[in-house]
């Protein structure tokens, strides 16, 4: 066993006003090194509250969450920053680009932050996770001048570059058109047979069979975790859609 | 931490995705700066002009008139031994070692009439000396000479601008003006002096022999002043305390009883004038500065517009492991980039509104380099101080929520 990610009894209630609401009622979740994760569930389900926590954005009210074998709780806001920088790849809905800033300078951003040196020549880094994902021949091109794949793809090399533990993708093709977001898949899954731990948010079944597991959430808690038996793959799909045409 | 050169290297990307905003911004800052420098370059160069001016005058001048400087609240009433006489003068030039000249001053107010026209103007009697003290020039003609005083002449020399105000375009001398009805011949015009560090027309002035002055036109025995200069400028203090001493004794004063008379050199004058204008360059210098912290202002009011427009981006830093203090620097940065090139270009203008003034202008400014380092560095300060509130709201933003900002 190789655990990226455990939780155990993973609880968090807001506080609104005079009402409190049991966004997680206690998850339990173990995602091991090299799997590929879908979280499922409708709106208001918590699945975006876990998100958050394992994404150290947020802290867990109680309950205790483990990341590469490390104990995370009651840290100070730098050492969720550093964690954030050195574990922890985002790629968002919204795909969430500076906006007048190059693909190039915004897969940067990250290494700006990072404190340990880790990467040597992160100019060289930065161009070689961007031939990664695609985009060798874009790196100057600003978000405006990208398609809407092409965006999504530079926030992915952004989630990659500090080659962090999980890359967590919280609706990464929520709004793309459905041919744009196969394509999307593909680099996902790809990246996920390089070795890729991903842990994905979504709420269209569809997608999440591109996963190699599936948990269901609702009302706070896990109600199903299984692994897919069916899994599509984004490639054959794209084939597909080709011959169709 | 982040290294310097990359912060500053940040904040001017940033400031120039705005380049119109960020010069509005700036113009505060640069019309603060540049302000503060003009006002005291003004402030500065009037000081200089009646600096020279006074010591145009001569730096040796010694200036002594009756009456206690001191007010003690006791009045010594206006008792012969409180004026001078030219008893006084003549003590001086026997006994004083450091004055060079000393000359008695008679003035008296009068319309003078001369070439068909009328002035009112005032006329002083001194002593051929006075000259050498004043260091005063003949434009044309002749001084009187010491056998014109005694004999009681009735001769004059006329200022400039007598000269011009009587005879406009005609040579004087040889003519004879009227003071009282007494016929005066004039045998010399004076150089032009120009205003006074008071701000007297200097030239506005007839000068005749003290005794002619004083017997003729006046009457009496009293004198109004004495002008005297010192062997050297160097020795001023010395010369005063010297001639101080002697008037005492010629007036009979007891020890430790105070003076009844006031002797003035001219660097006291110089000081006193000086002063005047030093507080009108602080003055000056004041209101600009209050313009320089309005435009602080301005740079608060647009990094609290841009913290807020940049939330979202604020919240992707957050995301990808910014730290709050990377966020806090960023945008202090991107303050202080804003305030300080101000700065610069502030700097940059006031020289060239300073060469044009001294150029163009009558008015002659003096930039002090001080005052450019310290109003360089006050930008800064501005930047910092009113950077310091937005970029403390942008660090302390929540990730989560600025990441959901629309």
């Amino acid at each position: 066993m190789n655990l990226v990610i455990e939780t155990k009894q993973l609880t968090k209630t807001y506080q609104m006003g005079e009402v409190s609401v049991q966004a997680l009622r206690g998850i339990d979740l173990m995602v091991d090194k090299g799997e590929f994760v879908a979280i499922m569930g409708a709106s208001g389900s918590g699945k975006s509250t876990l998100m958050n926590l394992i994404g150290c954005l947020d802290e867990p009210t109680s309950g205790e969450y483990y990341l590469d074998g490390k104990r995370v709780s009651a840290l100070s806001k730098n050492e969720y920053a550093d964690i954030r920088n050195q574990k922890i790849g985002f790629v968002f809905q919204g795909f969430n680009l500076l906006p007048r800033t190059s693909a190039l300078e915004n897969v940067e951003l990250p290494l700006v932050y990072d404190r340990t040196n880790r990467i040597k020549d992160p100019k060289k880094a930065v161009i070689a996770t961007l031939e990664r994902v695609g985009l060798g021949d874009r790196i100057n091109h600003i978000p405006n001048q990208l398609s809407g794949g092409q965006q999504q793809r530079v926030a992915i090399a952004r989630a990659l570059v500090n080659q962090p533990s999980i890359i967590l993708a919280d609706e990464p093709t929520g709004n793309l058109d459905s041919h744009t977001s196969i394509e999307v898949f593909s680099v996902l899954q790809e990246l996920n047979d390089q070795g890729i731990t991903i842990l994905l948010v979504t709420h269209e079944h569809d997608f999440a069979l591109y996963a190699k597991r599936l948990v269901e959430m609702r009302d706070g808690i896990i109600r199903r975790d299984f692994i897919v038996k069916n899994r599509r793959d984004a490639k054959q799909d794209i084939l597909n859609i080709k011959d169709e045409d | 931490m982040l290294q310097l050169t990359n912060l500053f290297k940040a904040a001017f990307k940033s400031i120039l995705k705005n380049r119109m905003r960020s010069l509005l911004t700036s113009l505060g800052i640069i019309i603060g700066v540049s302000a503060v420098i003009v006002m005291v370059a003004i402030g500065e160069g009037t000081q200089a002009q009646i600096e020279q001016q006074i010591n145009a005058l001569g730096t040796d001048l010694i200036i002594a008139f009756p009456g206690a400087s001191r007010a003690g609240g006791v009045s010594r009433g206006a008792g012969s031994s409180n004026r001078f006489t030219f008893d006084d003068v003549e003590k001086l030039r026997q006994e004083a070692t450091l004055l060079s000249a000393v000359s008695p001053v008679v003035i008296a107010g009068s319309q003078i009439i001369g070439g068909g026209n009328n002035w009112s103007t005032t006329i002083f009697g001194v002593s051929p000396e006075y000259f050498e003290i004043r260091s005063w020039k003949l434009e044309d003609g002749d001084f009187f000479t010491e056998r014109d005083v005694r004999a009681r002449k009735k001769i004059c020399l006329l200022g400039k601008t007598v000269a011009e105000e009587l005879y406009p375009g005609q040579n004087p001398i040889g003519e004879k003006i009227r003071i009282r009805n007494t016929p005066f011949t004039i045998t010399g015009i004076l150089q032009k002096k120009g205003q006074s560090g008071m701000g007297q027309d200097q030239d506005d002035v007839v000068i005749a022999p003290s005794t002619t002055i004083l017997y003729r036109l006046k009457g009496g025995q009293y004198i109004n002043m004495i002008n005297a200069s010192s062997i050297s400028a160097d020795l001023i203090d010395e010369a005063q305390e010297e001639m101080r001493t002697i008037l005492r004794e010629a007036h009979r004063l007891e020890p430790g009883e105070d003076d009844t008379f006031t002797i003035r050199n001219q660097a006291e004058i110089t000081e006193a004038a000086s002063a005047t204008s030093k507080i009108m360059t602080i003055l000056l210098g004041a209101v600009a500065g209050v313009s320089l912290v309005v435009g602080g202002i301005g740079i608060m009011n647009i990094m609290l517009v841009s913290v807020t427009e940049r939330t979202r981006e604020i919240g992707i830093r957050l995301s990808v492991g910014a730290r709050s203090s990377d966020i806090l620097t960023q945008f202090l940065t991107e303050a202080v980039v804003l305030s300080l090139s101000g700065g610069l270009i502030g700097i940059i203008l006031s020289f060239g509104t300073s060469l044009f003034m001294n150029k163009f202008t009558a008015i002659l400014t003096v930039i002090n380099p001080l005052i450019i380092l310290i109003s360089f560095i006050f930008s800064g300060a501005v930047g910092i101080f009113f950077g310091f509130y937005p970029a403390k709201k942008a660090a302390t933003l929540n990730p989560i929520d600025a990441l959901r900002y629309e």
